[in-house]
């Protein structure tokens, strides 16, 4: 099956397992980009690597849009070595309560990127074996990566080592 | 083993919140019940190893819970190095903020410079002149092979052979001098611009290059020479680290630490850009999976690679090296110092830049030195990008390596961790 067959032959597919629940489907910039409904996330991941071969998570990762509504996404960068094609997967999240189910239990690698998406944005992902934070302390309340975060910091959010250990 | 004592004795006194969690996390980590014994073969204890450890290639922290001699699990702590690129790249115009991949994996940056071009030229739809994709291939190998020769070098001083160290470090010195030459910067070169590359190779440095593609293979020789064969090397590296091919891509693993696990995933055969599929070369693969495997995976990727920049210094004919529109690129120096346009464009590249059309979305991966090194970004038709994210190979291999460890013995960590190979402003950002 040549490449371009084989991602025609992808989308046809995911169209007619998604059905309605398919909200959005691109192929621009060389990689199939679809959002789908946020509900048939984990069954739709579970699809795509045990018949669609998509075993290799590369990526999770989220944006913030900054809109009233479905504020944040999160996007799923995957690749399927048999036929050699990479799909970016999209869900769209409200800004209250940000939960997404997570995939850790179908792509064991999802573990880490999870963690850092919830550590710059604050999505929860329900499920998850270890949620801390990846990058920045768990003392830390802010979520760098929202677009409301200012880009010098907050001041004082950061305890700073104290510069008279033996006083401490 | 008790930890609530062991905590409340050492009570964190800084971050106590992340530290305490951290330990919380390790205890969760598999849940099953130790026994104690009297034996201090099986006695259990908490080594914390880092962030400050010579060994572990940066500010890389693990705490292992050890019985005896044995990890029996280990956690990782990364984002000590954490700097925020991602945010600051939503700040910046996108030529502004390619200076600062430099400094993500700070041992090819090259390779990152290309690839952070190379997804905005996508985005932004730039064809870029077939010079300056040779120019930039063969900037992306010899950085491949600068950071291959620090992990070699540091890889055997960690099994114990110092002097190992200083030859793969005379080498490397000879590429910064090319790079000096290539792009003015001997470590941070920031060659690459959107739309091209900065200048044209000069004599000198075209003299250069070839020099090394043609003394290198015998370094190359002579260290294949005294590690393939060496006893206590082998004794040191086999069955050390064993990832096999299933969980290898179930943790996500990457690169060369990916390839020797027997699965030839290298983005440069997987979706070939710039002109590598007109290059004839192999991807180097093995089955052990453990890091002797690594090993022969990396030293045959530089002969590799040396393939690569020969046949591209032939194959390169003359030409431009920057696209020829000012909408896109910047002009060359010589427009901006000598007409009035090329100057206008010059300030208007520098103040707003390219724009890609709104709502846009890319991403770019290149084969970087430690594997898939892809950036994603998402414009709003501005100069700036709404979102920029790295996709870290150094990351992705870290979080394998928190799952290699376990079962693994203490000694082997320093070891490891050399034979993952990962660089810590890759992974923190």
């Amino acid at each position: 099956m040549s490449k371009k067959n084989a991602k025609e032959q992808l989308l046809e597919d995911i169209q007619a397992y998604l059905g309605a629940d398919l909200i959005e489907s691109k192929d621009g910039y060389a990689f199939p980009n679809i959002l789908i409904n946020k509900d048939r996330l984990h069954e739709t991941c579970r699809w795509l690597k045990n018949e669609q071969h998509f075993i290799y998570l590369v990526d999770v990762f989220g944006t913030d849009r900054f809109t009233s509504e479905d504020r944040f996404e999160v996007i799923y960068n995957m690749v399927c070595l048999r036929t050699q094609e990479r799909l970016f997967l999209k869900i769209r999240i409200e800004e209250e309560n940000p939960v997404v189910p997570t995939v850790t239990d179908i792509w064991k690698s999802a573990n880490w990127n999870e963690r850092e998406v919830f550590d710059m944005f604050g999505i929860q992902f329900e499920g998850h074996p270890d949620m801390r934070r990846m990058y920045m302390p768990e003392d830390y309340q802010y979520y760098p990566l929202r677009k409301e975060f200012p880009l010098i910091g907050v001041p004082g959010s950061i305890e700073l080592p104290s510069t008279t250990p033996d006083k401490a | 083993m008790d930890l609530d004592k062991t905590t409340s004795k050492y009570t964190p006194t800084f971050f106590s919140e992340h530290q305490t969690a951290l330990y919380k996390s390790l205890e969760d980590k598999h849940t099953t019940v130790e026994v104690d014994t009297d034996d201090p073969l099986e006695t259990q204890m908490i080594l914390n190893m880092g962030p400050q450890h010579p060994a572990t290639h940066g500010v890389l922290r693990i705490v292992m819970q050890l019985k005896g001699e044995k990890i029996v699990r280990s956690k990782l702590d990364i984002g000590y190095l954490h700097r925020g690129v991602e945010k600051i790249a939503e700040n910046k115009t996108y030529q502004e903020f390619m200076p600062y991949t430099d400094r993500m994996d700070y041992l090819a940056p090259y390779s990152n410079n290309v690839a952070f071009c190379m997804a905005v030229e996508k985005i932004a739809q730039i064809e870029v002149p077939e010079r300056a994709q040779y120019i930039r291939m063969i900037g992306s190998e010899l950085a491949r092979i600068s950071s291959h020769l620090l992990w070699l070098g540091t890889m055997v001083m960690d099994a114990g052979a110092i002097s190992f160290f200083i030859w793969t470090f005379r080498e490397r010195e000879r590429l910064y001098d090319i790079f000096d030459e290539i792009a003015g910067h001997r470590f941070t070169v920031s060659h690459s611009r959107i739309g091209g590359v900065a200048n044209d190779f000069t004599e000198d440095a075209l003299k250069s290059i070839n020099e090394f593609v043609d003394t290198f293979p015998q370094e190359l020789k002579d260290w294949n020479k005294l590690l393939n064969r060496n006893r206590i090397f082998i004794d040191r590296n086999k069955d050390v680290g064993v990832v096999d091919h299933e969980k290898a891509i179930e943790l996500g693993l990457t690169g060369p630490t990916l390839r020797a696990t027997g699965i030839s995933y290298d983005i440069r055969k997987f979706e070939p850009y710039m002109m590598y599929n007109q290059i004839d070369f192999e991807v180097p693969s093995r089955l052990e999976g453990d890091n002797l495997a690594r090993y022969f995976c990396r030293m045959e990727e530089m002969a590799e690679s040396i393939k690569i920049v020969k046949q591209c210094l032939a194959k390169m004919e003359k030409g431009p090296i920057r696209v020829d529109d000012a909408k896109k690129a910047y002009p060359s120096k010589d427009e901006v110092y000598y007409s009035m346009e090329g100057l206008i464009h010059d300030f208007m590249m520098t103040d707003t830049g390219v724009c890609p059309p709104e709502g846009a979305e890319s991403y770019h991966s290149v084969e970087g030195p430690k594997g898939e090194l892809g950036y994603y970004i998402q414009s709003d038709g501005t100069g700036h990008p709404w979102r920029v994210k790295v996709n870290s190979p150094s990351f992705s291999n870290l979080q394998g390596l928190e799952n290699i460890l376990d079962g693994e013995m203490v000694a082997d960590t320093v070891v490891i961790i050399g034979g993952v190979d990962p660089v810590m402003g890759e992974s923190d950002k």
